[in-house]
């Protein structure tokens, strides 16, 4: 049962944030003793706990925002991609989130994702472009469901909880050791040595503080990526529980690993959110082992393409002791196990979308990039979609292929939820376009009218044009629209279009 | 000295007691809420049928009765009361849209309209999320009766009569079938 997990994660939580700070404050204390030994201890005590209150303080308020903000995520409206709204909703529901996360989308042609949020309330989760393009909607729905699975147990919590300790036993042994070397090896230095009585105490209690700022951050981190691969692990097996589709995870993670791209907005402290380890070796293969916040890869899947019996989570606890080979290995909590019911495996979705050649698929990853920063999108009459980016500020653009002179319409835009409402109006005229062979009725009534009938606009040339439906919403018209209407993508009202 | 004792193991005592309380009654709440869920995505899924119809219409001439099936199924589904024959509405409301999404397949100027391949993506979400919805009710259900059977919630369920409630199971098996096609 996934809130009897919750439980026994915390409580394991609470055991490991005790050891790491029991480190954190031996670790100070035998600090502060060397370099003043007459009541040096204490003082050192409290300069550990100062590091650690001031990098909590620091990540906790707008932490969450701070890791968005360096991995160039941005929000986005449903416009921009409806399915993954869809599948996040539908990930909220079959978990029972209180809260809806928000959705980002983070602009890089290597697939992966994330999540954040210390709270329930404020959480996210952030998947890039090229995972939108490269993913059908039952692998989708596989990560999306991992990331759920993160939110759902608390790992952002955890994890940014742990990270600070473990930043803040590694920042004072390193200020240790350097202190250490300078008095030591630095000329200048040796006057406090001498000046102090006997430079740093007892010989051997030197020699055991040495060791402790060396052994300390190691160990700490060792507990911590092993901490973290647990929580993939289990991740995975909730996903799979909530989704009950083993194989859509598991094919998202093929795909995901046979990607060569490296993520670049990356780094050690976002890592382990990620679904996928982004960090890489300088070889470029992707990191893996103990040194790792994530278990291997090819682990993960086989795992998951061993389920079998059911989407629960003993079945992936079986699963999971069958790859590893030791019976014994528990991945889950016997507190989430016990009280769990079997739960079969639904039926693969039915593809409503044909796949795509990789040429397309690339073009797709571009476009919904250039959508998510702001970009226009014409249609010129030639059939070229020409991309405008949002600074641009001249009236006109020629087109690149038939010359033409494009006309740009007055619908500025200047964010991504302008520039979704766009591509949102492409798509309705280019749905339009298709929908109405017949030449139009040409109709004189001006402007935009009426109250519950359609309304109505009239053209006042061939160009590029512009209207406001009632609601407020722009709607485009290219030189290549033909149809006698539109609807709007906002309230659904026909407009007529003479 | 026994005294204060006595008053302190009371204390802690009633705070415990408390805290099963109120977590049964959070937990009562949250399967309450979980039935809800489902309506509301009912509710949608009601809401969606007739653009999905309208948009289907010009396109699907000679279907007639498959739209008519599942404008039928519709109504038939708002206009019920009672949870077993409105779950009975709903299970046909399911067969028809199935059958209507089946016969969708033969036309591929349809399947080409943007419009309709954003209501089938909103259609397609609106049956995983009652899908979704009855899963996740069907899970607080387990943890609500499980924390009623269990030492020492139990206790306190019998005392205030906190009742178990039952799992949501789909009567007809079928509905979950993906409809076969038949090539002639």
């Amino acid at each position: 049962m996934m809130w009897e997990l919750i439980a026994a994660n915390r409580r394991k939580s609470l055991v490991l944030f005790a050891g790491m700070a029991a480190v954190l404050c031996t670790l100070g204390y035998l600090t502060g003793r060397v370099a003043l030994p007459e009541g040096g201890g204490y003082l050192g005590l409290i300069m550990a706990i100062a590091i650690w209150v001031v990098l909590s303080a620091l990540s906790l308020f707008g932490g969450g925002s701070i890791l968005l903000h360096m991995s160039g995520a941005r929000e986005v409206t449903p416009d921009v991609h409806p399915q993954l709204f869809n599948v996040v909703e539908e990930m909220k529901i079959a978990a029972g989130l209180d809260h809806m996360p928000k959705v980002y989308i983070i602009d890089e042609k290597a697939p992966n994702a994330f999540a954040t949020g210390l709270r329930t309330e404020d959480s996210a989760i952030a998947v890039t472009a090229g995972l939108l393009t490269r993913l059908n909607r039952d692998e989708l729905q596989g990560v999306v469901a991992h990331e759920t699975s993160h939110i759902l147990n608390r790992d952002v919590q955890f994890m940014t909880v742990a990270g600070i300790m473990l930043g803040s036993i590694v920042l004072l042994s390193n200020v240790f050791l350097r202190g250490m070397w300078l008095s030591g090896g630095g000329s200048s230095s040796r006057r406090y040595r001498s000046g102090k009585g006997g430079g740093g105490g007892h010989p051997a209690l030197v020699l055991v503080t040495i060791l402790f700022a060396i052994l300390g951050p190691v160990f700490a981190r060792l507990l911590y990526l092993a901490v973290s691969r647990k929580r993939e692990y289990l991740a995975d097996a909730c996903a799979v529980r909530l989704t009950r589709y083993p194989d859509g995870l598991a094919s998202a993670l093929e795909r995901i690993s046979e990607s060569p791209l490296r993520l670049e907005a990356a780094n050690k402290v976002t890592a382990p959110m990620y679904i996928h380890n982004p960090l890489r070796r300088k070889d470029g293969a992707a990191l893996s082992g103990w040194e790792s916040t994530h278990p291997p890869m090819a682990e993960r899947i086989a795992i998951l393409r061993g389920m079998s019996q059911g989407a629960g989570l003993l079945s992936y606890q079986r699963a999971y002791a069958k790859v590893k080979g030791k019976d014994r290995s528990v991945i889950i909590p016997t507190s989430g196990l016990r009280k769990d019911r079997p739960v079969a495996v639904r039926e693969p979705h039915p593809e409503v979308a044909a796949q795509k050649s990789a040429k397309a698929q690339a073009r797709d990853v571009m476009d919904l990039m250039r959508a998510v920063n702001g970009y226009a999108f014409l249609l010129c009459a030639c059939g070229l979609k020409i991309k405008v980016p949002p600074d641009f500020t001249e009236p006109h653009i020629v087109c690149p292929r038939c010359e033409r002179k494009n006309e740009i319409p007055h619908a500025k835009v200047s964010d991504a939820a302008q520039a979704a409402a766009v591509v949102g109006a492409m798509v309705g005229a280019l749905a339009g376009a298709r929908e109405h062979e017949e030449i139009p009725t040409a109709r004189p009534a001006p402007g935009a009218a009426g109250e519950e009938a359609p309304l109505e606009y009239a053209r006042r040339g061939t160009g590029w044009e512009s209207f406001a439906c009632t609601c407020g919403q722009l709607l485009q018209l290219s030189p290549a629209f033909t149809g006698s209407q539109m609807v709007c993508r906002q309230c659904g009202r026909v407009t007529r279009v003479s | 000295m026994a005294g204060l004792i006595f008053l302190g193991l009371l204390v802690v005592a009633v705070v415990f007691f408390v805290g099963i309380y109120n977590s049964l009654v959070g937990l009562r709440n949250r399967v309450k809420n979980a039935w809800s869920q489902i309506d509301v995505q009912l509710k949608r899924r009601h809401d969606l049928i007739p653009n999905l119809v309208e948009t289907a219409k010009g396109y699907m001439k000679h279907e007639r009765e498959t739209l008519t099936a599942v404008t039928d199924a519709r109504a038939r589904a708002m206009g019920t009361d009672g949870v077993a024959a409105r779950g009975q509405a709903e299970t046909q409301l399911s067969a028809a849209l199935s059958k209507f999404m089946l016969v969708v397949e033969n036309y591929p100027d349809l399947k080409a309209n943007e419009n309709f391949l954003s209501l089938q993506e909103e259609l397609t979400s609106t049956e995983n999320r009652i899908a979704f919805a009855r899963q996740s009710y069907n899970d607080q259900v387990l943890f609500y009766n499980n924390k009623i059977e269990m030492f020492p919630s139990n206790i306190i369920a019998g005392m205030f009569n906190f009742a178990g409630e039952e799992f949501f199971e789909i009567e007809d098996a079928s509905e979950r079938e993906a409809p076969k096609v038949q090539f002639t």
